[in-house]
């Protein structure tokens, strides 16, 4: 089960607590998790992601493990303690604007 | 007795303002969407409780809100939570906040290019729905116009959406470009008596009209010039800030352009000015009287530089002869120390025997007038910044 924590305002567009969980087939990435994310919660398609070139929106980063895994490979194996649900994979806005 | 909904789009959420016909007392609702951009939110001329609204953030992009009970609720229209986004072996099911632009070759263009603020070409990227237009007929079909400009339309109260790629895809795109706000597609107007007629307006590019019900598009920018770009009249490139039409009189067109008003008496295929004696003719914000289809309402603002009322006065200027003549319309409104500033989707009329008047401010006030613009009173006074104002006439 992998845990999966929300910036505030898509925790409300998903109708989710400050945490939720997930399962993910095969390996664990961050495509594999956003896929899983979005394919549970459609409203979410598009938020932090595009729609069409599924890039990472700008200011939004991924963290895992106290590590800002942003601009790693989407298919790169996210770390053992994520894949096994002892720490979450963070969705963090980024601190700008008004 | 008749009611009064104005539905207020803001920097920071939406806001809904009710009060019976004599528009006195309000009774104010919101934040919806809090912390989101609202820049717009429409009813349905024929279910007026099916209510769309643009969602938007920088950080997470566009979303389409849908109420069906006059905004008490609202959800987002498309695949609930926990149902799957695609159907096995089938094509995704609904995403309300996908707007793809049509690239396929049999129905649209491989995505084409326009000019970006250099001078170089530049590929379309969407940002934002800036402006949704309910169908006259339909409660399930709504019009979307986006940054970076293009029209989309939904069939399905939103849920899916589909460019109609014949607006940028028919051939003067490469010379449009994106005004200080970007490159919006900001009005679109239905013809209620030729449902295959529409008009848009692009900032900066100007005016276009279907007569096919958006397959094929025609630049209509005779008679506008805007000294600031290369050809000052030419075919495309000026930056019409918004368009009005009283539908009781469908053909007839008011615009406020970047500098100048204009009005048109066939459609759109040539433009006068009618900026007479305004104080300046620099502005966002252009609407009609109800039933008096020559009276008509704008707010001149300093210039292009100083977007903020001209001598620190909110004035809103009338005109009763369709343009020219010009009465600046002050009781009720601050006549000092005022820089606001009431941007383009930002005024509203009801239709009412005595016509209400509506329009927000940057500074956060919607001020009303319950009598043609002769008196105007705050409804509310310290909303985030207000990006758009739309009223609705209840039975």
């Amino acid at each position: 089960m992998i845990r999966v924590v929300l910036p505030f305002h898509l925790r409300n567009l998903a109708q989710v607590g400050s945490e939720l969980t997930l399962e993910v087939n095969g390996q664990v990435t961050q495509r594999s998790v956003l896929d899983a994310l979005e394919e549970r919660y459609p409203m979410l398609r598009g938020t932090i992601r595009d729609h069409v070139t599924k890039e990472r929106r700008p200011f939004l980063r991924f963290f895992a493990c106290e590590q800002d895994l942003s601009h790693e490979s989407p298919d790169t194996p996210l770390p053992d303690a994520i894949a096994s649900g002892a720490e979450p994979f963070i969705v963090l806005g980024a601190i700008a604007g008004g | 007795m008749s009611k009064v909904r104005v539905l207020v789009g803001t920097r920071k959420g939406a806001f809904i303002l009710e009060s019976d016909g004599k528009r006195e007392k309000w009774n104010v609702s919101g934040p919806h969407f809090a912390g989101w951009e609202i820049y717009h939110l429409k009813g349905s001329p024929v279910d007026p409780n099916r209510i769309y609204a643009s969602q938007s953030s920088g950080w997470f992009g566009q979303i389409i809100q849908r109420s069906d009970d006059g905004g008490k609720t609202w959800h987002q229209p498309g695949t609930p939570a926990g149902q799957g986004s695609t159907i096995p072996a089938g094509p995704p099911k609904a995403e309300s906040n996908k707007f793809a632009y049509d690239a396929s070759p049999e129905t649209g263009k491989a995505l084409t290019t326009h000019q970006w603020y250099d001078g170089t070409q530049h590929p379309w990227e969407f940002k934002r729905v800036w402006h949704l237009e309910p169908s006259l007929s339909d409660p399930e079909t709504v019009y979307a116009g986006v940054e970076d400009a293009a029209i989309f339309r939904s069939t399905d109260g939103g849920n899916n959406w589909q460019e109609l790629p014949g607006l940028r895809g028919h051939g003067t795109g490469p010379k449009w470009q994106p005004g200080a706000g970007g490159m919006c597609l900001h009005t679109i107007i239905l013809d209620p008596s030729n449902p295959q007629r529409m008009w848009i307006a692009i900032s900066a590019a100007g005016a276009f009209r279907t007569e096919d019900g958006g397959k094929s598009w025609k630049p209509i920018n005779q008679g506008l010039r805007s000294q600031y770009i290369p050809d000052p009249n030419a075919e495309v490139g000026h930056c019409v800030h918004h368009i009005a039409m009283n539908p009781k009189r469908p053909g007839t067109l008011f615009m406020q352009k970047h500098w100048d008003v204009m009005r048109s008496d066939n459609a759109g295929d040539q433009w006068t000015e009618v900026s007479g004696n305004l104080p300046t003719d620099f502005g966002f914000v252009i609407d009609i009287h109800a039933h008096e289809p020559e009276t008509i309402y704008v707010v001149p603002i300093k210039s292009d530089s100083e977007h903020y009322v001209h001598e620190g006065k909110l004035r809103v200027f009338r005109s009763r002869s369709g343009g020219n003549e010009w009465e600046p319309l002050t009781k009720g409104l601050p006549q000092k120390d005022c820089y606001v500033n009431v941007l383009r989707d930002a005024m509203s009329v009801d239709s009412l025997d005595k016509c209400g008047i509506y329009f927000g401010t940057t500074g956060g006030q919607v001020y009303a007038s319950a009598d043609a613009g002769d008196s105007w009173a705050a409804i509310v006074r310290d909303l985030p910044a207000v990006l758009s104002v739309e009223v609705q006439t209840l039975p």
